[in-house]
């Protein structure tokens, strides 16, 4: 299966596209999966993750057939 | 609890009155309503702003508008909540965001309506891109704290 990531707002502007899809790779964290997508864009320090659409740590594992998403904070209301 | 997202204009007093017509099963129950409307400016940051185009994570944003709720229902005595938000391009003078809150009660409608929209406005996924009257495009980088 793969991983599908995806990008928002200042975030998809800055990396140029908003989804990527990765083919799985056990063992990675949220913040390493962004490493092996972006390998030349330093994660911003603020950014936020989601796994299946639930806030999650940049240190949690991302398993097979996740949905990430990576985003600035949220600006809404 | 009624959760819409509108990619395109909406009349919050419709949105209300529309709603309001499936509470029936409260009648005589509703001792308060408190209802909150956002509305687009046309400044910000010291800058005229012309327009705004918000932009949403489809699903998640409504699992989390859903999950607030869901938080101030389990801290209030409230009959039924809703929340609408707008997406897309915005002009100024335009609702945002409506949210509502019935209760028997003032104190649980007042203080619930003012967590749903703080909670929103710090974790709901939305975000707002402005275009300057000068034709400039930024993105709005957060939203102030809104007890400060």
């Amino acid at each position: 299966m793969s991983i599908k990531i995806r990008y928002f707002a200042s975030l998809k502007d800055a990396v140029g596209r908003s989804e990527d899809i990765l083919e799985y790779s056990p063992g990675l964290n949220a913040q390493q999966l962004w490493q092996v997508s972006n390998p030349n864009t330093q994660l911003p320090d603020n950014i936020l993750v989601a796994i299946n659409m639930d806030y999650v740590p940049l240190s949690t594992l991302v398993e097979d057939g996740d949905e990430v998403a990576f985003f600035p904070p949220v600006t809404g209301g | 609890m009624g959760i819409k997202i509108c990619n395109g204009a909406f009349d919050p007093w419709a949105e209300l009155r529309l709603h309001e017509q499936e509470l029936q099963e409260y009648a005589g129950k509703v001792g308060a309503t408190n209802i909150f409307i956002g509305t687009m400016r046309d400044f910000n940051a010291g800058d005229d702003v012309q327009g705004m185009t918000l932009e949403y994570y489809p699903g998640m944003t409504e699992k989390h508008l859903g999950l607030i709720m869901q938080g101030a229902h389990a801290q209030w005595q409230l009959l039924d909540t809703l929340i609408v938000h707008r997406v897309g391009d915005i002009l100024p003078k335009d609702p945002i965001v409506l949210v509502a809150v019935w209760s028997s009660h003032r104190g649980d409608a007042f203080d619930a309506c003012r967590y749903i929209m703080e909670n929103l406005k710090a974790k709901a996924p939305f975000w707002k891109k402005e275009l300057l009257r000068n034709q400039q495009t930024r993105w709005v980088s957060s939203n102030s704290n809104g007890y400060a």
